[in-house]
């Protein structure tokens, strides 16, 4: 059932959200610190333990993979929802510093895929 | 009648106009742009035309808008940003895994590096703006998380929340042109890119409209840039700042 996915899913993501507060209250921040990476790679392990255990978990995966398909949708109604106002009043601080690292950011990612390569060549 | 249907309705009403949003944008991209720039680009850009109309939440500030700030929240965007990683190959993810970190604290560091030197050079000079606007050029929840923390002023916080949404609204706009240029079109490319840029937003909206296939890989490394950056940022970074300046 579709319900099992979600649940999983949901499963996942509270288990990442108390793991990264707690990191977070460790060192005196209020904040989440990698929650939502926790909870990626738990769904990510949980779902390769039962598909080795050759668990047919196929229904219930769709439950899972609709939540993935909207994240596009969903990334449209948060851009529509941000202070793209604020960004452009903030000074030219904030777009001259936006788009420089982005742009540096763009050049350095050819440089380390080399690393990737090299990596993929010794093993 | 329909204010009060629509109001009641909005997470509603928001999935509706989305939908309108991205059928008018794929069809805009397949018929008049013949493909060229992806229609999920084309969504994100007319989203954020829409977010200028609106004040401190875009779009949302408008009547009968107010459910895009709930479908575009956090909760729903994490959620369905875990949800990417159930097609994530482990076997791919081993792969990346030396590249994945090292872009990970260097893109950390660059991005702070960076935020804080342009922010010298434009006058800021006391080390907790100094801090808090680099970690802006992280990602928008970096700098407000290690403004909070360190004790900025608002108006120090707002420019680095600022500076964050530049930087995704550029991400999400540019790759799609540049991909092609630097090897966006493997997972093992879009892990390190998801590393160095960070903004996960950002990150998954530009691959989106780049490659589908690639957006849990990106999103995966680019979800620990925030916490990472949360992580060093108001602590070794603000020390190194504090250390340099006085």
């Amino acid at each position: 059932m579709n319900i099992y996915g979600v649940s999983l899913l949901a499963f996942c993501f509270l288990a990442g959200k108390i793991i990264g507060t707690f990191l977070g209250s460790l060192i005196g921040l209020s904040g989440d610190i990698g929650g939502v990476g926790f909870s990626m790679f738990l769904l990510v392990f949980i779902n390769s333990y039962l598909k080795k255990k050759n668990i047919n978990i196929s229904k219930s995966e769709n439950g899972v993979l609709f939540w993935s398909t909207m994240y596009i949708p969903i990334v449209v109604a948060m851009s529509a929802s941000q202070n793209v106002k604020a960004a452009m009043l903030g000074g030219w601080l904030a777009i001259i510093v936006g788009v420089l690292v982005t742009i540096v950011a763009f050049m350095l990612v050819p440089l380390l895929s080399r690393i990737g390569k090299e990596d993929l060549n010794k093993k | 009648m329909i204010e009060n249907i629509v109001n009641a309705n909005g997470l509603i009403f928001a999935f509706f106009i989305v939908g309108v949003i991205m059928y008018l944008s794929y069809l805009f991209s397949k018929k008049i742009l013949n493909n060229m720039i992806p229609g999920a680009a084309i969504a994100i850009i007319i989203a954020l035309i829409l977010a200028f109309m609106g004040e401190d939440k875009g779009v949302s500030n408008l009547p009968y808008m107010g459910g895009m700030a709930i479908l575009g929240g956090s909760m729903l965007r994490d959620f369905s940003v875990v949800a990417t990683a159930m097609g994530v190959d482990i076997s791919k993810i081993k792969q990346a895994g030396f590249s994945g970190i090292l872009s990970l604290f260097i893109g950390v560091s660059f991005s702070f590096s960076l935020g804080v030197i342009v922010a010298l050079l434009m006058g800021y000079s006391d080390p907790i703006s100094l801090t808090t606007i680099g970690a802006g050029a992280c990602t928008y929840i970096v700098g407000p998380v290690t403004g909070s923390a360190l004790g900025a002023s608002s108006e120090i916080i707002a420019l680095s929340v600022a500076t964050g949404v530049v930087k995704v609204i550029v991400t999400s706009i540019c790759t799609p042109l540049v991909a092609t240029k630097i090897g966006l079109n493997n997972p093992n490319s879009a892990m390190i890119f998801g590393g160095l840029i960070g903004t996960t937003s950002g990150v998954a909206a530009g691959l989106a409209a780049t490659d589908e296939k690639l957006v849990p890989y990106g999103a995966l490394t680019a979800t620990f840039f925030t916490g990472l950056g949360c992580l060093m940022c108001p602590s070794i970074f603000y020390f190194i700042i504090n250390a340099l300046v006085s």
